[in-house]
C-alpha cells in the first residue's frame, strides 16, 4: 500500500496533477517530519548549551531513526507501532523510571541540588558586612569595550568623597581632577573609563556579582548596580579536608557523602545539603519507623473497605437505576437519565468542598435539614459513613451510564426466553442478565477499585483524614494510604520527594497485586460465559 | 524512483523545519547572537501583587534600559519558586511571606541583601527583625499583617479588655437572641495553629524557645511543657465542653461569613476580613485580641511580606538593585498598599496612607505585641500536629495527651 503511494509520488511532483491521494500523503509526511525536525532543532540548543552530549546523541539517533523509518518504504508494522511506543516511553515509562530512581535518593527540601551548589549557598549566605565599614556609592565602568572589557568598580567613600577604582587586583584611589561625582556620590564621568549604563551593566550581571575587590578586611562587592559594601565570608570550603570552615571560630563541618550534608563533630548539620543516593533507606524507613508502620495495617484495612464500598455501592446504585429505567414502560426515560447523570457533569473538585460544608455540625445543610446534631467528622464511624456517602453520590452516575449501555447490548430474547421457561424476574436477573453484564463490566469495576484505592481528593478535600485520635495527630480515622503518606512526606518537615517516591512504589505494588489477581479471575469468568 | 521520492520528502521536511526556525526570529534558540542590549529581570508574585507591581516594574525597566517581566504565580508560590530555581527557570526577584526564609535558605534559593543603616531605619523594626535569619537580612519587607479582634459595634459597642469579658458579653447577646455564636475564631476539624496562637501565648504557652542570638531554637520545643499544657487547659475551658466560644464547626470558610451575616459579634481575623465586612456594610471596630484575665497580653503572629533576591537568578545585580534600592521607595509601597490594604513597613509610606485609612493604625496597634512567625524550617512540622491538638482539646480531649502526642510527632519529624 505504502509502496503504491510512493510510486505515485513521483508523477505528482511532475507538472501533471493526476493522483490527488498521492499528493496529500507525502505532503502530510513532509509536514509531520518537518515538525519532528523542528522539534529536534528546538531541543538541541539547550542540550548543547548544557553540554549534555548523551542527551544530544539520543536526540540525534531518535530523529535520524524516525526519518529513516518514514522516508523509506519498508518496515510497515514499525510505522504503525513507533508513535504509540514513543508516547508510551515519554509519558508512562519515563515517569515510572524517574519515580523509581528518586526513591533511592534523599531528594527533599535542603537536598535538592548538587554538592557544588550547597557549597556556593553556604558561602554566599555567610558573607556579612565588615562591622563599621563604609557604604560605598558604586558605578560600574570599564577601560575597554562596554560589552567585553574588563570590569572596574568606581566606588566613592561617603565620608571623604575619595573615588577609587576597584579591580580583582585591589583598590586604587583616583585623582580628584579625573572624576565627576553627583550629589548622591556616584561617579558620572571618569577620565580613561567608560561608564556602563543600566542596560549594559545588566547584560553583564553575572560578572558584576562575581567581582570581588580585595581589601585588607575582606572584599568590596556590589549590592545592585549603585551600591557596594565591604563584606567578609564567614565560612569557606576547604578542599583539603573536604569540609566547611568557619573563618572566625575555626569550627569545621565535614562532608558526609552518605547523608549529603556537612556535619560537625558534635552532629550539628548545616541546613544546605545536597542530593545523594541513599540505597534502600527510604524503603527500610517505611517498614521500621514505628510512626509510619504502626498505623499502617489499620489504614490499609480501612482503605480496602473504602475502595470496596465506593466501588460496590456506586455499582449497586447505578445498576439499580439502570435496570429501573431499562424497562420500556417507564415514561420520560430520557429526562430521568439526563437528571441522573447530572452529578457526573459537575466538577468533583468543587462538589467535594460543597459536601464538606454540608456536613458541618452547626452550619451544615444535612444537620439543619434533618434537625440533627451529629458531629459528622468528629467521630470515626460517622466520618467514614460520610465520606462513603459522598463517593456514592459522586460515583453512581458513571456506573449508571456504563450499566445502561451494557444492558442495551444484551439481547432481549434471552430474558424473554427465561421468562417463558418460568423464571421469576429476580431469577432472570440473577442467572441471565447479571452474569452477562459482569463480563462487560468487571474490568471497569477493577479499574474503579484501583482509582478509589488511591482517591486522594475524596479524603483530602473533605475530612483531610479527620477525626484524629488525641494521641496521634499523624494518622486519622478516614485516612487512606495515599493521604496518610502525603502527610508524612509533605506535611511535616518540607517536601521529602525521595521518601514519597518510595511510598508510591509501595502503593503501586499493592494495587498492582490486587488488580492482577482480579483480572485473572475475570478471565476465567469470561471463559465460562462466552 | 523510490529513493528519489524519499529524498525529496526528507529535504522538504528539513526545509520546512528550517523555515520554521527562521520564522521565529527571537525564539529562545538564538539568545547568543541576538541578545537585547539590556537583559531581562523576571519578578514573581501572587496575582494581586503582580498586578500592582507591573507599572513600577515597567518604569524601573525604562530607567535602566532593560526588559522587566512580572509574572503572577497563583498557587503554591513557595514550592513553585524553589523547584523552578533548582531547574534554572526561576525568577530574579520573588515576592512572598517572611516565614519561607528558613526553607528558602536551606534550599539555597535566596541570597542575603545588604541594606544601609539609613534604609533599615526607614523600616518598621519588627518587620526587619522578622526577615533577619541567622544574623542576615534575607528580604526587603514591605507590608505586615497580624490578627486583631474585629467586633460588630452595633452588637458590642465597647472593646472587651479580656477574653472573659468577651465571653460574658457574647453570652448576653446570645441569650437576647441577637447573635447565635459567641465568637468567630476559626478552628475547623483539624485546628488552626495561627488563629489559636494569641490565646495560647496569653495563657503562657510557647512553641520554640529562643537562642542567645534571638533566633528561635529548634532544640527547645515548648509544646509539651507544663506551661503549654496549662495554656491548653484554659483554651479547653472556652471550648465545646466549656463556655462554647471555641468550636470546631467554625472554619476558615465560614468564620468571616458568619460575622458579616451578623450572627456573631466578635471575629478574630486579619486585614483580609475587612473587605468583606465593608461589603456587608457591617459597622465594625478593630482592637487587639484580648488575653485571659490576669495573664499575659495575647500575642498574635506577625507575618511580613517581602521581596527576595533569587540566588539562582540570571540577573542578580539588577535584582539586587531593584530589591534594595527601588522597593524601598514610598511610591511603590503605597501602590502595593492600594492593591491590598495591609500596613506598609516603610514608615514614610505608612504615614502617607494612615490618614485616609483609620483601620491601618488599629491593626498596627493590635500587632504591637505580635511576634514574628518563626521562619526556621522546623516550624513547618509544627502547624499540622499543633492544630490537631488544639481541635482535639476544644472537642474535649485531655490536653496533656494531645500535646504530648503532638510534640512526639513534631520532634520525630525535626530529627528526620
Amino acid at each position: 500500500m505504502t509502496a503504491l503511494l510512493e510510486r505515485e509520488t513521483a508523477p505528482a511532483e511532475a507538472p501533471e496533477p493526476s493522483g490527488r491521494g498521492g499528493l496529500a500523503g507525502p505532503l502530510l509526511k513532509v509536514a509531520l517530519l518537518g515538525t519532528v525536525a523542528g522539534l529536534a532543532v528546538w531541543a538541541a540548543f539547550p542540550l548543547i548549551a548544557e553540554r549534555a552530549w548523551p542527551g544530544l546523541a539520543v536526540l540525534l539517533v531518535a530523529t535520524a531513526g524516525l526519518f529513516y523509518l518514514y522516508v523509506g518504504p519498508r518496515h510497515i508494522p514499525a510505522k504503525y507501532l513507533i508513535p504509540g511506543t514513543l508516547f508510551l516511553i515519554v509519558f508512562q515509562l519515563f515517569p515510572v523510571a524517574y519515580t523509581a530512581a528518586t526513591a533511592f535518593t534523599n531528594f527533599s527540601d535542603g537536598h535538592r541540588g548538587d554538592k557544588q551548589e550547597a557549597v556556593v549557598a553556604i558561602q554566599t549566605a555567610s558573607v556579612t558586612r565588615v562591622p563599621g565599614s563604609a557604604e560605598y556609592a558604586l558605578t560600574v565602568a570599564t577601560t575597554g569595550d562596554p560589552a567585553t572589557g574588563a570590569l572596574t568598580f568606581l566606588v566613592t567613600d561617603p565620608a571623604s568623597k575619595v573615588v577609587s577604582a576597584g579591580t580583582p587586583d585591589g583598590l586604587k584611589a583616583l585623582p580628584a581632577g579625573d572624576v565627576t561625582v553627583n550629589a548622591a556620590g556616584r561617579v558620572t564621568a571618569a577620565a580613561g573609563y567608560t561608564l556602563l549604563n543600566g542596560g549594559q551593566a545588566s547584560a553583564r550581571s553575572q560578572e558584576i556579582t562575581d567581582l570581588a575587590v580585595p581589601t585588607p578586611g575582606g572584599a568590596i562587592r556590589s549590592q545592585g548596580l549603585s551600591r557596594a559594601y565591604e563584606g567578609k565570608a564567614g565560612r569557606a570550603y576547604d578542599g583539603g579536608c573536604d569540609c566547611i570552615r568557619d573563618t572566625t571560630s575555626g569550627r569545621t563541618w565535614t562532608a558526609d557523602e552518605r547523608a549529603g550534608a556537612f556535619v560537625a563533630a558534635d552532629g550539628e548539620r548545616l541546613a544546605q545539603g545536597w542530593r545523594v543516593g541513599v540505597g534502600l533507606s527510604n524503603f527500610t524507613r517505611l517498614v521500621t519507623d514505628s510512626a509510619v508502620s504502626g498505623p499502617f495495617a489499620r489504614t490499609l484495612v480501612w482503605n480496602l473497605i473504602f475502595a470496596l464500598a465506593s466501588t460496590g455501592g456506586t455499582f449497586a446504585l447505578g445498576l439499580g437505576c439502570a435496570l429501573a429505567l431499562h424497562s420500556p414502560r417507564v415514561r420520560g426515560r430520557a429526562l430521568y437519565r439526563t437528571l441522573l447523570v447530572l452529578p457526573y457533569a459537575m466538577p468533583s473538585f468543587a462538589m467535594l468542598l460543597v459536601w464538606r460544608d454540608m456536613f458541618n455540625t452547626d452550619f451544615g445543610l444535612i444537620n439543619n435539614l434533618f434537625g440533627l446534631d451529629v458531629d459528622w467528622f468528629g467521630g470515626a464511624a460517622s466520618a467514614r459513613i460520610a465520606v462513603i456517602l459522598v463517593q456514592l453520590w459522586l460515583g453512581y452516575p458513571y456506573m449508571f451510564l456504563v450499566a445502561t449501555g451494557a444492558l442495551q447490548a444484551i439481547p432481549a430474547e434471552l430474558s424473554e426466553a427465561s421468562r417463558i421457561d418460568g423464571a421469576s424476574p429476580w431469577q432472570s436477573l440473577r442467572r441471565v442478565t447479571l452474569p452477562l453484564l459482569l463480563v462487560a463490566l468487571t474490568p471497569l469495576l477493577i479499574s474503579s477499585f484501583a482509582f478509589n484505592f488511591n482517591n486522594f481528593n475524596a479524603i483530602y478535600l473533605t475530612t483531610d483524614g479527620a477525626p484524629f485520635p488525641a494521641d496521634n495527630p499523624a494518622n486519622g480515622a478516614t485516612d487512606l494510604l495515599i493521604t496518610y503518606t502525603y502527610r508524612l512526606a509533605f506535611g511535616g518537615s518540607g517536601a521529602q520527594y525521595g521518601f514519597a517516591a518510595a511510598v508510591s512504589i509501595f502503593i503501586f505494588v499493592i494495587v498492582a497485586v490486587i488488580s492482577t489477581v482480579s483480572f485473572r479471575r475475570t478471565r476465567r469468568q469470561e471463559e465460562v460465559y462466552s | 524512483m523510490r529513493i528519489r521520492s524519499g529524498v525529496v520528502v526528507a529535504a522538504l521536511a528539513l526545509a520546512l523545519a528550517a523555515s520554521g526556525c527562521s520564522g521565529g526570529g527571537d525564539d529562545p534558540e538564538t539568545p547568543a547572537s541576538a541578545a537585547p542590549a539590556g537583559g531581562k529581570l523576571v519578578i514573581w508574585g501572587d496575582d494581586k501583587r503582580a498586578a500592582a507591581l507591573k507599572p513600577f516594574a515597567e518604569k524601573f525597566g525604562q530607567e535602566n534600559g532593560v526588559t522587566v517581566e512580572v509574572q503572577a504565580i497563583s498557587k503554591d508560590q513557595q514550592t513553585t519558586f524553589v523547584t523552578a530555581s533548582q531547574q534554572g527557570s526561576g525568577p530574579d526577584v520573588m515576592v512572598g511571606a517572611h516565614d519561607w526564609i528558613g526553607n528558602l535558605v536551606q534550599n539555597g534559593a535566596i541570597d542575603p541583601v545588604q541594606l544601609t543603616a539609613e534604609q533599615q531605619q526607614s523600616l518598621a523594626p519588627n518587620a526587619v527583625k522578622a526577615v533577619t535569619f541567622n544574623g542576615q537580612i534575607y528580604g526587603v519587607p514591605y507590608a505586615t499583617e497580624n490578627l486583631a479582634l474585629i467586633r460588630n459595634t452595633k452588637l458590642a459597642p465597647a472593646a472587651p479588655a479580656t477574653i472573659e469579658d468577651l465571653v460574658a458579653q457574647a453570652k448576653k447577646l446570645k441569650a437576647d437572641k441577637k447573635a447565635s455564636e459567641l465568637l468567630c475564631l476559626q478552628v475547623g476539624q483539624n485546628g488552626d495553629a495561627y488563629h489559636a496562637y494569641p490565646l495560647f501565648s496569653s495563657a503562657g504557652g510557647y512553641l520554640f524557645g529562643t537562642t542567645a542570638g534571638g533566633d528561635y531554637d529548634k532544640n527547645d520545643l515548648g509544646i509539651a511543657k507544663p506551661e503549654s499544657i496549662a495554656a491548653f487547659k484554659k483554651i479547653q475551658a472556652l471550648g465545646e465542653k466549656g463556655a462554647g466560644a471555641l468550636k470546631r464547626s467554625i472554619t476558615v470558610e465560614n468564620s468571616i461569613a458568619t460575622f458579616t451575616a451578623g450572627k456573631c459579634a466578635y471575629l478574630v481575623s486579619g486585614p483580609w476580613a475587612i473587605t468583606d465586612a465593608k461589603k456587608a456594610k457591617i459597622a465594625y471596630d478593630i482592637s487587639p485580641v484580648p488575653g485571659f484575665a490576669g495573664a499575659k497580653p495575647a500575642q498574635p503572629f506577625l507575618g511580613v511580606q517581602s521581596f527576595y533576591v533569587a540566588a539562582k537568578g540570571k540577573n542578580k545585580a539588577l535584582a539586587q538593585e531593584f530589591v534594595t534600592n527601588y522597593v524601598t521607595t514610598p511610591e511603590l509601597a503605597v501602590a502595593l498598599y492600594q492593591a491590598e490594604p495591609r500596613p506598609p513597613v516603610l514608615t514614610a509610606a505608612y504615614d502617607q496612607v494612615k490618614g485616609t485609612d483609620p483601620d491601618l493604625a488599629k491593626f498596627v496597634e493590635a500587632g504591637r505585641n505580635a511576634v514574628p512567625l518563626p521562619a526556621i524550617p522546623e516550624m513547618a512540622t509544627v502547624w499540622d500536629p499543633f492544630g490537631k491538638a488544639e481541635s482535639a482539646v476544644i472537642g474535649g480531649a485531655d490536653p496533656k495527651t494531645a500535646l504530648t502526642a503532638a510534640a512526639k510527632t513534631i520532634s520525630g519529624q525535626i530529627s528526620q
